[in-house]
């Protein structure tokens, strides 16, 4: 209880401290590149919960992503929602989507599932860029409604990501500590093992799918608001899918702590990249680094800190 | 208004490039259906390939197929030391699945930016004497751009039919896919088997990489429309099945074409991945299934 309530604290804390933050009149750049690293931390912590403690590697991320971004374009289209509806709506119709692949996971394991899911972020993609309500190829321009919180969109946007990382990050730590964490680490071992010692697999698979979906989902629904013109190329990005898996790989799958570390880190570097050399050369670094890490420090950078402890 | 003239010259055109796509996706038949080793970054290498095959045609003026043909025993090397990474690495370890994917994702981004800051993102494409001819068979005009992949690609695969049935090391490389012990048992290096065998699927692929330039223009993100179509192909023909890639191949070739010629080109993508879709969910073994 104890460790619960400090956590709570924390969360807290981060939180304050983020509206502290937006409220300081800092650079407005500042504030547009921390929202991209704060969406990491949500897409790698919801990446992490399946691909991390279940073990079924999602290619397909982007499509959650975009999912959730266009169904906030279809809501402000439709009605001009606002941005809570926005955030709830983009991560429910991702999470069902995330039900939708935790079924596929009763047919294929492994590889077929991380291949699948590949597949089904083009075959979305394909539907977006026919779909002519949400803009079609061309893309569509969002116009944001004036005078917000903070009297800047920008500082507004960091501070809901703020208060997004915060919760995915504690969803992932709460799932570790409880007993559906010790459930998919057993079926990410031994999905078989698992099933015969009671636990119930695909229950917790559907949950864990779910919840990363949702997640993720929730990531994409602010970013019409945040770049104002979304096509589909920018909401399906392939480079979504690479830091979502290389951001947990890099800081540690096993912990709620290593995606956001991998997150920080690598997103940081981007960003200070794409101002300072080119976005192109960003990405090569991104590839790199995976790479490297994949093949001599399989267990991140938490595992990398651990091991001279003996663990 | 329905043509069947329209009909005709799809289905064909059906037919050839999917003998093209037979030739990008006999490297993952042979690396993923008998080796078990999910190279993803395949079609990264088909477009370096494509971009060898350019680099030498817009500097030397050398037809991009004779050059995707020469270049082969490079790109031969480069599998073989991409397997003996991957083996070092993961396989002797025994934890190739995850890592390994992730790896092979890695590996796919890294060429492709690579490729992105040498070429920059133009489309790309080759010049030779037969694209833009198109001869007349039976009334329907065939684009002679399609019929040489669709030649080469018959070729590759008939060879590679050959290579595994008929040589020492083809069935050598059948038998490290059924039981590795017994192969080693018969005094056959497992590790020296896949490496020979990973790097003829890198060769093909960059072979497959000539065959693309020629079809038409590339850039470096072109190798996402491939991995999609390359996995399909390899699933639906049946894992290291090579006369059902060949199969596969076509059907789906067919299925694009019709699909681009009825329903418009930005539908033709989707087709390759809801089969691929389809075929994991209803029969994850395919068609020819071993």
């Amino acid at each position: 209880m104890v460790r619960t309530g400090g956590g709570l604290l924390v969360s807290l804390a981060v939180i304050v401290g983020g509206i502290l933050l937006a409220s300081l009149r800092v650079n407005l750049y500042f504030y547009f590149a921390g929202y991209v690293v704060l969406q990491y931390v949500v897409v790698a912590t919801a990446w992490n919960i399946l691909g991390g403690y279940a073990g079924y590697v999602n290619f397909g991320t982007s499509a959650f992503f975009a999912l959730g971004a266009y169904t906030a374009i279809f809501l402000i289209e439709a009605f001009r929602a606002p941005l809570p509806v926005l955030i709830l709506a983009g991560g429910l119709v991702s999470g069902l989507l995330g039900l939708g692949i935790g079924y596929l996971t009763l047919r294929l394991k492994g590889v077929f599932f991380s291949i699948a899911t590949l597949a089904l972020s083009v075959v979305l993609q394909t539907l977006i860029m026919n779909w002519d309500y949400v803009g079609g190829a061309k893309g569509v321009t969002v116009i944001r409604p004036g005078s917000p919180l903070f009297g800047n969109w920008v500082r507004l946007l960091f501070t809901v990501m703020v208060g997004l990382a915060v919760a995915a990050v504690t969803v992932a730590w709460i799932i570790e500590r409880s007993w559906v964490g010790r459930g998919l680490r057993a079926l990410r071992d031994s999905e078989e093992a698992a099933e015969c010692m009671g636990v119930p697999t695909l229950r917790l698979k559907l949950f864990a799918t779910t919840i990363s979906g949702f997640l993720l989902g929730v990531a994409g629904a602010p970013f019409p608001y945040y770049v104002t013109y979304v096509e589909p190329s920018s909401a399906f990005n392939l480079d979504y899918a690479v830091n979502a898996l290389a951001m947990p790989m890099i800081g540690g799958t096993t912990t709620w702590i290593g995606p956001v570390i991998g997150a920080v880190l690598l997103g940081t570097a981007q960003q200070v990249a794409t101002v300072t050399i080119s976005s192109e050369l960003n990405l090569l670094i991104v590839g790199v680094v995976l790479v490297a890490f994949v093949v001599l420090a399989p267990e991140g950078i938490v595992g990398l800190v651990r091991r001279p402890r003996g663990r | 208004m329905f043509s069947w003239d329209l009909l005709a010259n799809a289905v064909v055109a059906g037919v050839l490039l999917g003998g093209f796509y037979a030739a990008v996706s006999l490297g993952v038949s042979l690396t993923f259906g008998l080796l078990d080793v999910v190279n993803i970054a395949h079609p990264a290498f088909v477009i370096l390939g494509s971009y060898a095959a350019y680099a030498m045609n817009s500097s030397f003026g050398l037809d991009p197929i004779l050059t995707g043909m020469l270049l082969t025993p490079l790109f031969y090397v480069l599998g073989a030391a991409v397997y003996q990474v991957y083996y070092a690495s993961f396989e002797r370890r025994g934890e190739e699945s995850l890592r390994g994917l992730v790896f092979f994702f890695g590996l796919l981004f890294i060429i492709e930016v690579s490729l992105s800051l040498t070429y920059g993102v133009d489309y790309r494409l080759v010049e030779a004497p037969y694209i833009g001819k198109s001869i007349e068979l039976g009334g329907v005009g065939v684009a002679v751009r399609l019929l040489v992949p669709f030649a080469v690609g018959l070729a590759m695969t008939l060879a590679l039919h050959l290579f595994l049935s008929r040589t020492f090391y083809g069935r050598a490389i059948k038998a490290v896919s059924q039981d590795r012990l017994a192969l080693r048992l018969m005094g056959a290096n497992p590790v020296r088997i896949k490496t020979i065998a990973f790097g003829i699927g890198i060769a093909a692929a960059s072979l497959s990489g000539a065959l693309l330039v020629t079809i038409a223009p590339v850039v470096p993100s072109t190798d996402r429309d491939y991995i999609g179509r390359v996995f399909a192909i390899a699933v639906l023909g049946g894992l290291g099945s090579i006369g059902g890639t060949l199969v596969a191949a076509i059907i789906l070739g067919v299925a694009e074409s019709l699909m681009a010629t009825f329903f418009g080109p930005s539908w033709s993508l989707a087709v390759s991945f809801g089969i691929l879709l389809l075929a994991l969910a209803v029969r994850p073994t395919g068609l020819f299934g071993r």
